[in-house]
């Protein structure tokens, strides 16, 4: 059934697809809108669930992580500052094999104070042992967290994932969005059965301290699931797609890229708009595309390497910056590309929640295009910034 | 349940690696028998995790949970949660330190109590950070020297006065609030019991000697713990759906001073220091026991009982 809906709509409906059974909240702008809907849809009786109103964000993820040992589903959603406050709970998680599903309405972090769109809150989590997909629109968010489940509760993967969506672009803005059945979600995602909780009958203990001795193997099987996800998203992307006729492509999507000498690589929204502007440069003669960095962890650098191969230059879009000079995702395309001799060219736009317009996009792939015909072009490039960086 | 009939199921096992003398682990041995083997156990980062679970080897034989420090309520509502989703009838029972409650657990402990969340929290205080090795808490009582209120030239051991944690909890109209012993094992049994019987959040706040931290003979435990509720330092009481108990009161108030010269964290204290002690427990003493139209209780010590801070007794006792 087609309905107009916001991002932060469209996620609250997938969990409750999903059946998620516990929901710690803490409001935080712009993810109120999904537990504003997931409570209405508890008091309505349509979701059967533990609606939990937490005091913090840190509270909300130690929540959530002592209720997935429990043996439920668990969903929450934050953002930014929330995020920030539950850091420290998200590395908990991991090492306990939790398949805890986290939507984080991407915002502004830190100083200033601002609310709209950037990618440094989640960015700052890369490294905390949670899958991350970035998502185009409101669609993919929705069905983001019902294949996340699937990916998060596999048994080769077991870690929890965190479907990231572009605050205000998607979470505020209405899209029309197919809602799946659910009775077709049902038979896609069965029920969460995992093999030890906290269960008196079965009594197991749970993050013990652990001596040097032993703690290097659990990093190394933490790691493990990682490179397995890979092969899980896949195959879950595969699944979904036959049975619910969208193919997001996995690990990353392309976009007229069979011969294409320049890619942009983009994350999140800016993709939409990417299209359009590869149709128009492509209408000129200029042969361009895309590559959708969906997934950030597990990072796709063996799919990157792939569909990179034949061009001659790479413009990396970032809406985040990691003060090492570019973006986290420039940095992390640097480093699976490590050894290729061409031109990666690093795009930052849309900082702060500043519009990133087809302007801006033209002009990133004009900067590459010069790159690829090997003219001298500035490796880091701020885009639609006023001054001059001191 | 009488002493006799306490099952000695084991559910905290002994071979866990606790000091001799430790109130904690005799608290949560204590505890978990009376409650049951259909208990989950939270436990912060404290001691107990160090000497109940460290890997391979654990001395629970219910099921155990840690993740953090500040978060015992939340952990204990997220699994309340889940048991209630899943039918299942299980009691989840949080151990945290003074640290833990009254610090930097006080907002998670405060949201689970507001929440009014089905679960029982249990305070065990120590009176410091013992684990990261004798930092002074919220719970620190006053004079006490710790490695963070030192007895230096200038300024001796804490400055300030136990928390008074027993109102915060209160003032969240919970169900039930009661203090603990192990000095006195009837009331210990009945209160535990008693929590069990109630819905809603249950809050336990149980009194623990640490022998490094408060530099004591391990063999006198009980014996401090004892001198602590007949000098008034410690006080046997419970708050049933906001009504107040005295559920012990000790026959003639003992001598602040007699509690603290049992313990070398106390030893250097000023005369003047522990005549301050000494009112702050009168008034305390006052409000517990005091029966309308008594008169005021207040003991002092005499002055010459005085110990100077010495060299020799700083070797002898640490800072």
């Amino acid at each position: 059934m087609k309905k107009v809906i916001t991002g932060d709509h469209a996620v609250a409906i997938g969990a409750k697809l999903s059946r998620a059974e516990v929901v710690p909240a803490y409001p935080i702008t712009p993810q109120t809108l999904i537990i504003e809907h997931i409570a209405d849809f508890v008091n309505d009786g349509e979701m059967d669930a533990k609606f939990l109103t937490m005091e913090s964000e840190h509270s909300v993820m130690s929540a959530a992580t002592a209720a997935s040992a429990a043996g439920a589903r668990v969903f929450t959603a934050t953002s930014s500052q929330g995020l920030a406050f539950m850091h420290e709970m998200l590395y908990a998680t991991a090492p306990l094999r939790l398949p805890i599903v986290m939507v984080n309405a991407n915002r502004t972090l830190g100083g200033p104070p601002g609310i709209w769109c950037e990618h440094n809150d989640s960015m700052g989590a890369r490294d905390s042992g949670w899958l991350q997909v970035y998502v185009e629109d409101n669609q993919e968010a929705l069905d983001m967290v019902i294949q996340s489940y699937r990916i998060a509760e596999d048994k080769r993967v077991l870690l929890p994932v965190m479907p990231c969506i572009d605050g205000f672009v998607l979470t505020h803005t209405v899209e029309p969005v197919d809602v799946p059945q659910q009775q077709d979600v049902d038979s896609f995602l069965p029920p969460y059965m995992p093999d030890i909780t906290l269960d008196p009958a079965k009594p197991a203990l749970f993050n013990t301290l652990m001596l040097p001795e032993y703690i290097m193997e659990l990093r190394r099987q933490t790691a493990g699931a990682f490179e397995s996800a890979k092969k899980v998203i896949s195959e879950i992307n595969d699944e979904f797609a036959k049975k619910f006729g969208r193919d997001y492509g996995g690990m990353i999507d392309t976009y007229r890229m069979e011969d294409a000498e320049v890619a942009l690589i983009t994350i999140g929204t800016v993709t939409s708009t990417s299209r359009e502007v590869v149709d128009e440069l492509r209408k000129e003669g200029e042969k361009v595309g895309i590559v959708k960095l969906r997934f950030f962890r597990p990072f796709p650098a063996e799919d990157l390497k792939r569909v990179l191969s034949g061009v001659g230059a790479i413009g990396v879009f970032d809406r985040s910056i990691s003060y090492h000079g570019g973006g986290h995702v420039f940095n992390e395309v640097c480093s699976a590309l490590y050894g290729i001799t061409k031109p990666i060219i690093n795009h930052l736009a849309g900082i702060g929640g500043r519009d990133v317009t087809k302007e801006v996009i033209i002009k990133m792939f004009d900067l590459t295009l010069k790159a690829a015909k090997g003219e001298k072009v500035k490796e880091i490039n701020w885009h639609n910034t006023r001054g001059e960086t001191v | 349940m009488k002493i006799k009939d306490l099952p000695d199921d084991n559910l905290f096992t002994a071979g866990h690696t606790a000091c001799p003398g430790c109130g904690v682990a005799m608290s949560i041995r204590n505890a978990i028998r009376i409650l049951g083997k259909d208990t989950v156990v939270y436990v912060p980062a404290s001691c107990a995790v160090v000497f109940g679970t460290t890997f391979p080897f654990g001395a629970w034989k219910v099921p155990f949970f840690h993740t953090a420090f500040e978060n015992t309520g939340a952990c204990l509502t997220g699994m309340k949660a889940a048991f209630e989703m899943k039918g299942k009838k299980v009691t989840a029972v949080g151990f945290a330190g003074d640290g833990g409650t009254y610090d930097i657990g006080l907002q998670s402990m405060s949201g689970a109590a507001e929440r009014n969340d089905d679960v029982l929290y249990i305070c065990l205080d120590n009176e410091a950070y013992m684990n990261t090795g004798i930092q002074r808490s919220g719970g620190t009582p006053f004079g006490a020297w710790t490695t963070t209120t030192p007895v230096g030239k200038k300024v001796q051991g804490n400055r300030r006065f136990k928390k008074n944690l027993a109102d915060i909890v209160a003032a969240h109209e919970i169900p039930y609030y009661a203090t603990l012993s192990i000095g006195h094992p009837l009331d210990f049994i009945k209160k535990v019991e008693k929590a069990m019987t109630f819905k809603g959040f249950r809050f336990l706040h149980m009194f623990t000697p640490c022998i490094p931290g408060w530099k004591m003979d391990p063999a006198k435990t009980v014996e401090v713990t004892k001198l602590a509720v007949e000098s008034g330092m410690w006080t046997l009481y419970e708050i049933e759906n906001g009504e107040k108990k005295i559920t012990y009161k000790p026959g003639k108030m003992k001598r602040v001073r007699d509690y603290l010269m049992m313990q070398g964290r106390f030893r250097h204290m000023s005369d003047d220091d522990i005549k301050t002690l000494q009112m702050w427990v009168c008034k305390k003493w006052n409000l517990h026991y005091k029966e309308k139209g008594a008169p005021e209780v207040c003991e002092i010590a005499p002055p010459e009982e005085h110990h100077a801070v010495t060299e020799e007794h700083r070797e002898m006792h640490g800072p």
